[in-house]
């Protein structure tokens, strides 16, 4: 039998213009943050790419007054034609430096050049150009005439999407007419320094986007300075839960993007092929590192087995390696504690009586891998059924019923998100009707769009990001 | 069915499949029972997977299996047993100046020509395909397609291209076609056959799935997309649909059937998008001319100014390669 | 040396399909400024012209109306990209067309660019703006969207030579639509010049049709013509615009009518004239298991 083996195809890191070092931006200025230094590092060969200036408590202080000026003085009562051309700017050099861009997310972050080119970047590019649009058409987003802004917002954002959450962050604050102080997450801070810089060159006035790395402590002294007029976090829950208790009673106004673990179902009519891709990028997409994943497959039982088979010979094919190969399917895990995390959770699977089964894809020497893994025979009560494993790491369970599915995918503290499987569409409805989740995807899943609004239910978090629902977090309605 | 005294093939099937063909009703019962093709999710997975970069190494191989899998063809009404014997000689050696370069599987063209191909490629493995069944359109008494492949098998073919009659499959006739197949079939004798679906004409994902399973019970030993005449020809998410269709038969019942896009297929680019369907789709195992065809003129020709591109280390032009 | 080198002066021609023809008719009129100053010859279309036209923008609609919301907002945002770059052409354009002071037309020419950039960003709000989800009693899902209506005739303002052109086709054209349009008589310069930023944007060839000539002569074929779902009657003559809305009946084609004396289009729109160009469609699924 004839073996064709791809040859590497490895973007160059040279594309990336990595620098020994960066610092953190502020008042229109790039600045040595008095915070202890980070190094971030690359996850797939655990190498340091660069040392990165962080905030201390004083820096944020020095941020968030930054950010108050160009709100009082500047941004706020810019008119929104006027602040809407700024953002295009911004859409239009990030598509322009999207390769850089690119490569940089992928050395840092860890995840498959091919995801990064064709997702993370295009639709960071893609969120802004949209937002652009509705500086100047606020009257129109429902809330009333004339609604005004906040002032300014603090926003922390998570390692997974490092450009593409910056960018679900920034560009809706900026375009209600914000300004905005941003906390990168410690371990991929260096693709919103770059954004950063696009946003100096595309000629903000100074203090209107502020971005600060740090560790959690300085995210927590963000959210929690006293000017700060809105906060949003993207995030765990555990840190999501910390925050909304520090601001009670502060009249901030928050919004939270949170844990998941959604339920992919998979009825007997489905369109199988197409359900098993729908799988495999529900959970191995990013390394499964998505709040959003479909980590929980809840498949009828009269199809289980086929589909399982099906499934098992889609994963071996998938390709782990290194991020930067253009062939790449699943890429590095961001860190070693997350991996350490998926190891621990994966154990118990075991422990607790799943079946385990692992692709048996070859992995690198060096840096943090983990090969896809599925678990059958799960059942509701197992860890790996409950609790987020943010990783490669996909449950089963199966159903008899459409209430037993609905009973199943609902039976969590959690509510992002939901696929729904099947070629008959009353069924879709009825069961998008019955989801406790603030996205549900029939016959595709992890879609993702600057118009259609995303967030979650319950432990989740509250708010919605994109569309015309999400400007609601950034408007004083 | 049309001709309930026509013998069923069930034997060597799984009691499923071999039940699938006892008649019209569960013949229907069966292909409507097929899983739908979500096409938005097809087209994507297809586009996912053109995306892959194959470079160096692994393009010369691409280049040279791709060569191997060229069924070179000629089906054009202005054909002659001059144009015939040029392509043939193409065929036996694609690259004067490259002796290693690999001989084509097989050269394809109109049943009157068969003759003069078989004389051409005599002494050579190179196989000769002939187009029948009233090709392009399918459209003529039974008879006449029967003759039409008896006299291309007699004039020394090794392997038939049968369109299949989109009239009868559109409107429902599963049994007729079924059987048209059958007796193409069994009028191959030891020729391979290959059943074009004309997958332009049926328009749907869902079609071209059903098409795929009925011409597999019905016996074909491959399943084509295009005549080349209807456009589109072939397409990458269809020829996803195609190869997991075999993939899926093979599960099914232990056999290897084989898929050959055809038409459209210009450049190598294009042809190494195939090749890695085929790699990841069906599997390794059908990166083999038994298995896997490309139904092509022009795309010889690319890839062997590609192959050189890859071994001079610089760009091939269009005069370094032979017109034929 | 420049100042002693002669010009190369332009010729202006009509915008069809992506090309730039003559008149079928070879016919074509005097161009003069405000001053009464020749400027150049105008191609002046004939009813044939108007023709070809609607074929071209009947071509060019399930292409341009099945684009993405988001794919047209970066077509019409590169519109605004390119006529930045063409500034001083339209300033010197608008000025000799409108007699209007340099900084007046730098003003008109900005708002024009400008206007394109708002449209841009409707096209991917208009139908979270103007759809709906229909609370309807019983066990459907219902929900209504906007679609674009087809082809559309725009007779475009006679006095203001590019804001008025730039803000009657743009609306037209962001939500999906295709347009015809019939420019100003006596100014029709800016426009020919705008058709040679659109032919070198992203807009595909047919979406956007411009004929230079008389509304008079033109209206009433394109009033009546079948495959022509919409009017604009914004620079038709006056005396007209009855008869026109009387011919588009014919096909009951839509109609926007006029207000009798031209805007002020310096003002910021609102979105009547996106609504005007598209048509709801409600869709019902039933919900069950």
């Amino acid at each position: 039998m004839t073996t064709w083996d791809y040859a590497p195809a490895p973007e160059s890191r040279d594309i990336a213009n990595l620098k020994p070092s960066y610092r953190m931006f502020v008042d229109g200025k790039f600045v040595e943050g008095t915070g202890e230094p980070l190094k971030s590092v690359n996850p797939a060969t655990e190498e340091v790419l660069a040392e990165v200036s962080t905030a201390s408590p004083s820096d944020v202080d020095t941020a968030v007054k930054a950010a108050r000026r160009a709100y009082d003085k500047v941004w706020g009562r810019m008119p929104g034609a006027e602040r809407a051309k700024y953002i295009f700017r911004i859409a239009r050099m990030i598509a322009e430096r999207g390769r850089e861009l690119a490569v940089l997310e992928s050395l840092d972050n860890g995840k498959p050049i091919k995801e990064s080119r064709d997702t993370d970047i295009p639709t960071a590019s893609a969120h802004f150009f949209y937002h652009a649009g509705w500086a100047d058409k606020l009257d129109y987003a429902g809330y009333g005439p004339s609604p005004r802004p906040l002032g300014v917002t603090g926003q922390v954002i998570p390692w997974n999407f490092p450009l593409l959450m910056a960018a679900w962050k920034i560009a809706p604050a900026l375009a209600c007419g914000n300004t905005v102080v941003l906390k990168p997450a410690e371990t991929t801070p260096l693709t919103a320094l770059v954004l950063a810089e696009i946003i100096q060159q595309a000629d903000l006035p100074p203090g209107v986007v502020n971005i600060i790395p740090g560790a959690g402590g300085i995210g927590a002294e963000l959210v929690n300075h006293p000017q700060v007029d809105k906060v949003a976090f993207t995030g765990s829950t555990e840190v999501g839960k910390l925050i909304q208790g520090s601001l009670a009673g502060t009249g901030k106004k928050l919004t939270l993007e949170l844990g998941g673990k959604a339920a992919n179902i998979v009825f007997d009519d489905a369109p199988l092929d197409q359900a098993v891709e729908g799988i495999v990028n529900g959970i191995f997409f990013n390394q499964g590192h998505v709040c959003c994943a479909g980590s929980r497959l809840l498949v009828q039982e009269s199809i289980a087995d086929e589909l399982l088979e099906k499934l098992r010979t889609r994963v071996s094919t998938l390709r782990v390696g290194d991020p930067l190969d253009k062939n790449t399917d699943v890429g590095a895990i961001n860190s070693s504690e997350q991996l350490a995390k998926i190891r621990e959770l994966t154990q118990a699977g075991e422990d607790e009586g799943a079946e385990r089964w692992t692709s048996p894809c070859s992995l690198p020497d060096k840096g943090f891998f983990f090969a896809p893994t599925v678990f059958s025979n799960v059942s509701q009560a197992m860890r790996i059924a409950r609790e987020e494993i943010f990783g490669p790491v996909l449950s089963v369970l199966t159903f008899r019923t459409p209430e037993e599915a609905v009973a199943k995918a609902n039976n969590t503290p959690y509510g992002l998100s939901a696929g729904i499987w099947t070629e008959k569409g009353s069924r879709i409805l009825y069961m998008a009707d019955r989801m406790r989740a603030g996205v549900v995807w029939a016959n595709t899943f992890n879609r993702f769009d600057p118009t259609a609004p995303f967030g979650g239910y319950q432990e989740s978090g509250f708010g919605r990001e994109g569309g015309r629902a999400g400007l609601e977090a950034y408007l004083d309605v | 069915m049309a001709t309930p005294t026509t013998a069923r093939s069930g034997e060597g099937l799984p009691p499923e499949l071999a039940d699938a063909t006892r008649d019209e009703t569960t013949l229907r019962r069966f292909l409507h029972g097929l899983p739908g093709v979500d096409q938005v999710g097809v087209e994507q997975r297809a586009a996912g997977l053109a995306t892959r970069s194959i470079k160096k190494a692994s393009k010369l191989q691409a280049i040279d299996m791709a060569i191997a899998m060229v069924d070179l063809t000629t089906l054009e009404g202005a054909d002659t047993p001059g144009k015939v014997r040029s392509l043939c000689a193409k065929a036996r050696r694609p690259d004067p100046e490259r002796p290693d370069v690999p001989q084509v599987a097989a050269v394809c063209v109109y049943p009157d020509l068969v003759a003069t191909a078989v004389e051409a490629l005599r002494g050579t493995p190179i196989g000769v395909a002939s187009v029948a069944t009233a090709f392009p359109s399918g459209r003529a008494a039974r008879e006449v397609k029967l003759a039409d492949v008896k006299q291309a098998v007699a004039a020394g073919a090794s392997e038939v291209d049968m369109v299949i009659d989109r009239g009868a499959f559109l409107s429902g006739r599963y049994g007729l076609l079924f059987d048209e197949i059958q007796a193409v079939k069994a009028a191959c004798g030891d020729a391979h056959l290959k059943v074009i679906l004309e997958t332009g004409e049926l328009v749907t994902y869902d079609n071209v799935r059903r098409a795929s399973w009925l011409a597999l019970l019905a016996g074909g030993d491959f399943i084509k997309t295009s005549t080349g005449k209807v456009s589109p020809a072939a397409t990458l998410p269809v020829t996803h649909v195609m190869l997991q269709a075999v993939h899926d038969w093979h599960k099914a019942t232990g056999q290897l059937r084989g898929v050959k896009p055809a038409g459209g297929i210009r450049d190598t680019k294009t042809a190494v998008r195939y090749l890695v369907a085929v790699n990841e789709v069906a599997g390794p195992r059908w990166l083999d001319p038994k298995l896997f065809r490309f139904g092509a003129s022009s795309l010889l020709n690319d890839l062997l100014m590609q192959r050189r591109t890859q071994l001079e280390g610089h760009y091939s032009g269009p005069d370094y390669v032979t017109v034929d | 040396m420049s100042e002693n080198r002669l010009g190369i002066a332009k010729t202006y021609k009509l915008y069809v399909g992506g090309a730039f023809p003559r008149s079928e008719s070879g016919r074509s009129y005097p161009v003069n400024d405000s001053k009464g100053k020749f400027l150049a010859n105008a191609a002046q279309a004939s009813r044939k012209d108007a023709r070809e036209a609607v074929v071209a923008a009947r071509k060019a609609f399930p292409k341009w109306s099945g684009a993405t919301a988001y794919n047209r907002g970066q077509v019409l945002y590169r519109v605004a990209e390119l006529m930045e770059g063409r500034r001083e052409q339209f300033v010197t354009e608008v000025a000799a067309s409108e007699g209007v002071q340099t900084r007046r037309a730098q003003s008109l020419v900005d708002s024009a660019i400008d206007r394109w950039v708002w449209y841009a960003g409707w096209t991917d709000k208009i139908a979270t703006v103007l759809g709906a989800a229909n609370p309807v009693a019983g066990p459907y899902f219902s929900f209504t969207v906007p679609e674009p209506t087809g082809v559309v005739a725009v007779f475009a303002p006679q006095e203001s030579s590019l804001l008025g052109l730039v803000s009657v086709v743009a609306p037209v054209i962001a939500s999906g639509n295709t347009a015809v349009v019939v420019t100003s008589k006596e100014r029709p310069l800016p426009s020919i010049t705008l058709s040679e930023v659109l032919a070198t944007s992203d807009v595909p060839g047919g979406v956007v049709n411009i004929l230079t000539g008389s509304a008079v002569e033109l209206a009433p074929w394109l009033a009546s013509h079948a495959d022509v779902n919409a009017l604009d009657l914004t620079g038709a003559p006056t005396i007209l615009r009855a008869e026109l809305e009387r011919a588009a009946a014919g096909t009951v084609k839509r109609v926007l009518r006029a207000p009798s004396a031209e805007p002020d289009w310096t003002k910021q729109p609102d979105i009547s004239r996106l609504r005007a160009y598209l048509e709801s469609k409600t869709v019902w699924h039933p919900l069950g298991v």
